[in-house]
């Protein structure tokens, strides 16, 4: 078996350090030892599969998955999955999950005192086609307080979850939205040091796919760790 | 055309929300062959206390070493009902518990078998990134030779591989401890 190419390491400052003590939760769960380099094998760049049969096609709109339409402000959000070559990651789930569009997850442990929307479970997920496109309808989620500092208030934001081709993409992040207010006071946005990166989090208003007369359009991108041209020694 | 890599984010103490739909806590099921295993344990932070919104995600082999994988050309069966993946999350008690199969042997660098393993995927709010370790297995004589485990430190090595757990067969223990003494071993993968 000839020895693997293994994918890209992250550039200095353009992911998050574990330990981020303006984010309270980090201090007591970050590892506290250096992290052992690990040289990828067959076991890294290979990774869960999931095809159309694990796949429910209504769920790409969570503002139809009861009986009545949920409230608030509906939004298109889509854009492309690429890798760091610049190639479309075609055919990979994208799971996403949010707060309704007063801010409350439907969570138990989700102790805000705003409504829930009995039409809005916050959840969705779909496959990218093969250019690598996905696309949600959905509601603009609300923001909302938590008890991470005083008066702290997490900026409006999407949680999306990635597989890519191989146990070594997996990527998980957060979605935000343009011209947030919030965004330069939440400790998880500011938690990566590379500005750039940071930005990269934060949607465009894409009128292109902004639907007259019925819901605004916002495109997010993501990109997923590309493969090294050549493998390693072994 | 050079792009970066979106930046992780954490995924946060709701995650239940949006990734329920594909929890699995069995990955051997009817029709998979290899030797059951029930690993189970529990996520441990910097002060000892249980982490109650951890979640665990499972990679691994099927009995013969191969992965339900495109990448894998090995000359090995597959196995329809084994996909090889798992997602568990821990409860109140920061417990988790999953049934699967020991693998069998994948290749390393220069074609050396590995020694059987599980590629694990540890988040929770609180980890901005995902840890990345590896569930071994006990009384497996190629643990020695094990290009991974050989990486490690030999004090640290005990925190990759599962212990047996009372006298049941096939019921092992591994646990993930954040912070301190016993933190487990993890990967910059």
């Amino acid at each position: 078996m000839p020895n693997i190419a293994g994918y890209r390491r992250p550039l200095a400052g353009s992911q998050p350090n574990y330990l981020h003590p303006a984010y309270a939760s980090s201090v007591k769960r970050a590892p506290t030892k250096p992290l052992i380099y690990l040289p990828h094998t067959l076991t890294e760049v290979t990774g869960p599969m999931f095809g159309k049969e694990s796949v429910d096609v209504k769920a790409c709109d969570l503002t139809q998955q009861h009986f009545g339409e949920a409230m608030g402000e509906r939004i298109i959000v889509s854009g492309r999955v690429l890798d760091e070559n610049g190639r479309p990651v075609p055919h990979t789930l994208v799971e996403i999950w949010q707060a309704n569009a007063a801010g409350r997850y439907l969570h138990k442990d989700d102790q805000h005192n705003a409504p829930l929307d009995p039409n809005f479970t916050g959840c969705g997920h779909a496959l990218t086609d093969a250019e690598g496109r996905y696309r949600f309808v959905t509601v603009r989620p609300g923001e909302y307080p938590w008890r991470n500092h005083y008066n702290a208030w997490r900026a409006a934001h999407i949680h999306f979850s990635l597989f890519g081709p191989a146990f070594a993409t997996r990527l998980v992040t957060q979605m935000y939205f343009p011209g947030d207010p919030l965004l330069p006071y939440d400790p998880i946005f500011n938690c990566t040091a590379d500005e750039k990166a940071r930005e990269r989090l934060i949607s465009i208003f894409d009128w292109e796919t902004t639907i007259p007369e019925q819901a605004l359009g916002y495109r997010f991108d993501l990109v997923l760790r590309g493969r090294e041209a050549t493998p390693m020694e072994g | 055309m050079t792009l970066q890599a979106t930046t992780s984010q954490t995924v946060g103490p709701f995650f239940s929300i949006g990734l329920t739909r594909l929890y699995q806590d069995n990955l051997a099921g009817p029709g998979v062959t290899g030797e059951r295993v029930t690993i189970e344990g529990r996520v441990l932070d910097g002060d000892g206390e249980p982490v109650p919104d951890a979640l665990i995600e499972i990679w691994q082999a099927n009995s013969h070493g191969k992965y339900a994988h495109p990448e894998d050309e090995q000359d090995k069966p597959l196995e329809p009902a084994f996909k090889g993946y798992g997602r568990i999350p821990t409860d109140g008690d920061g417990r988790f518990r999953f049934t699967t199969i020991k693998p069998g042997p994948v290749p390393g660098p220069g074609a050396k078998p590995q020694a059987p393993h599980l590629a694990v995927t540890v988040m929770m709010r609180g980890l901005l990134r995902r840890l990345v370790t590896r569930i071994y297995f006990p009384d497996e004589p190629s643990n020695a030779d094990d290009f991974v485990l050989n990486l490690v430190e030999p004090a640290r090595r005990e925190t990759l591989i599962a212990r047996k757990a009372g006298g049941q067969t096939g019921a092992l223990e591994w646990n993930v401890i954040l912070q301190g003494p016993g933190e487990t071993v993890f990967f910059d993968c």
